[in-house]
């Protein structure tokens, strides 16, 4: 098997004439978790999506396991990458069940039902994700934190080999969000799903991620292990802020304290 | 595990398309036995089984029971169509006649009945060819790097004030012609037959059959463009396809009845708040709900001031503005 699943080459992206995605390459290393960071309006969300086929690049490529994403049978791209954008709108009185049952579809053909597998699959996905007690509730009766779980489970039950999350933990309060993360990090651990997300929580991309991607005005200002980052003090230049690193007291993971904003 | 709630089990819903279908059969028979002639159910059950030689048998064979039928169609083409339109432009204000697609179609209509009477067969193609004309301009004026359901309605009523005035314009140049053109701006019933229980037949069992098959494809595609694609939808297929059809359902039923409006408002709004969301169960619901309702409505607006008859267009729309008014206040 490829060592790189995912491939981004030379991407120039934007909205009409706008470009904000200017020539990126990058690499996704199978099985590893990247956390891609960076100022606001540099252009993270507009990268994942491009990654995630939901918007043509102006130029370049994006390639999954080797074919360009954006030239292949979308359906099989479903089979091997999960995406969960920002946006949640629309879904709301189905029940979970119904909504991770929607995960199936890229296996489905388009006049089968749900057969067996399907189910075992969706049993699977909804009881990864802590969801067995609620699978019968309607998603607009949730909590945030529980919608963004059953979209988690949605996800994982089109059996991806990749997953891209824009900013999953938005919205949330801070046990959630370490919630999420937690079960993002279980589902890398235990079940080999490799994760590339957007965070905008400095601690959590150092302490959840394999490797940071750092952009900034439309590149990629540098990639690295969270470590490299915040010892080259590369974090501190790209958001304009004076911090500290300080040490966590427990397992000694570094943590960045933004202090103040540069002059 | 909690429990599912009662509105939510199979029971509940088959209880409602049960008594949905007695709905439809309600209205079918009482269509057919009230009006200026009193006649009783056996008479229509004598003629369906193929007796025309009595008054009553004829009056059945020629006039109620062919329009009934054709009420019937009628609204489920509506029914699906609103239903239809409203998952895919994501808006609950998305009806045929609201965002102009009726009118797209209904122009084309009258320009081949007044302009060019000799290709009559054509009407419904023409039809067609307007609602997707419609839709196109309606995505078009809408489109903005994504479907924003505002711009829809308002580009929408544009287009439908646009068509309307074409139809507007060809009734003055053509006012010699236009006998027959008033009754279908208003959407009627009257005087129609097997003629155009013919004509529409075929579109409402292809709209039937698509819809029920690809109804998980349209469920994928209201979650959000992002969601469908990255679950493996050709979402600007589905929604191209989807469109197409909505414009298909709705032109057949412009060609034989004129614009009846609020059809595919009312009917899958209803069913929404009664049964959720879910395609798979709405669009049988709305067929069901659709038919009946055309029916009824068109057994009313017969009778009501007999031997006047109002076009069933009016019911409608008496039904239908404060229905408007609601959900625009929701």
């Amino acid at each position: 098997m490829e060592k790189i699943i995912l491939s981004v080459k030379g991407l120039c992206a934007g909205y009409r004439n706008r470009r904000i995605l200017d020539g990126i390459d990058l690499d996704i290393q199978r099985g590893k978790v990247y956390s891609i960071i960076g100022p606001n309006g540099c252009g993270k969300t507009t990268l994942i999506r491009a990654m995630s086929r939901n918007l043509r690049p102006e130029r370049g490529e994006v390639f999954l396991d080797g074919s360009d994403i954006f030239r292949t049978n979308t359906k099989l791209v479903a089979r091997k990458m999960a995406v969960l954008g920002q946006s949640d709108s629309g879904m709301s009185d189905i029940t979970v069940r119904t909504l991770v049952e929607y995960g199936r579809y890229a296996h489905k053909k388009w006049w089968a039902g749900s057969d067996k597998e399907d189910t075992r699959v969706v049993d699977w996905a909804i009881e990864r994700t802590g969801m067995s007690q609620l699978q019968n509730r309607k998603i607009n009766a949730l909590s945030g934190g529980e919608r963004q779980r059953a979209r988690i489970a949605m996800a994982i039950a089109q059996k991806p080999e990749i997953m891209l999350l824009d900013e999953p933990t938005t919205y949330l309060d801070i046990a959630h969000q370490l919630e999420i993360m937690e079960l993002v990090s279980t589902l890398n651990r235990e079940e080999g799903i490799t994760v590339v997300m957007v965070l905008h929580d400095m601690n959590h991309a150092v302490r959840y991620s394999d490797e940071l991607v750092l952009l900034d005005d439309k590149k990629i200002y540098t990639t690295g292990r969270p470590n490299e980052l915040l010892e080259n003090r590369e974090l501190e230049k790209v958001f304009g802020v004076d911090a500290e690193i300080l040490t966590d007291s427990e397992d000694n993971s570094p943590i960045f304290y933004a202090k103040r904003v540069r002059r | 595990m909690e429990k599912t709630a009662f509105k939510d089990t199979a029971t509940f819903k088959i209880i409602v398309l049960a008594i949905l279908s007695a709905a439809v059969i309600g209205g079918f028979i009482l269509g057919n036995i009230i009006g200026t002639m009193d006649i009783s159910v056996p008479d229509i059950i004598d003629t369906i089984a193929g007796n025309h030689t009595g008054t009553n048998n004829k009056v059945i064979w020629n006039i109620r029971l062919p329009r009934m039928i054709l009420a019937g169609l009628v609204g489920i083409n509506l029914a699906l169509s609103g239903s239809i339109l409203q998952g895919v432009m994501k808006n609950p204000l998305a009806d045929p006649s609201i965002i102009g697609i009726s009118s797209g179609a209904g122009l084309f209509g009258i320009v081949i009945l007044v302009v060019f009477p000799q290709w009559q067969n054509f009407v419904p193609i023409a039809a067609f060819g307007g609602a997707m004309l419609a839709a196109g301009i309606i995505y078009i004026l809408a489109w903005k790097g994504g479907i924003d359901p505002t711009r829809i309605v308002l580009s929408g009523v544009a287009v439908s004030a646009l068509f309307g005035a074409g139809i507007s314009a060809i009734l003055v140049f053509f006012s010699d012609r236009v006998h027959g053109a008033l009754t279908f701006m208003n959407g009627s019933l009257s005087s129609r037959s097997w003629g155009e229980v013919q004509t529409i037949l075929p579109y409402t069992v292809i709209g039937l059959i698509l819809a029920l098959m690809f109804a998980d494809k349209l469920n994928i595609l209201v979650l959000g463009d992002d969601t469908a694609r990255g679950l493996g939808l050709n979402v600007e297929l589905t929604r191209l396809g989807f469109t197409a059809l909505a414009a298909l359902l709705a032109a057949s039923a412009v060609s034989v009845v004129g614009l009846l409006g609020f059809v595919g408002l009312i009917v899958p709004h209803s069913i929404r708040l009664i049964l959720g969301n879910n395609y798979r169960i709405m669009f049988p619901a709305t067929a069901l709900l659709g038919a009946a309702l055309v029916m009824l409505s068109d057994t009313f607006a017969r009778t009501v001031l007999s031997p006047t008859e109002i076009p069933v267009g009016i019911v409608m729309a008496v039904l239908g503005v404060p229905f408007f008014l609601y959900l625009l206040r929701k």
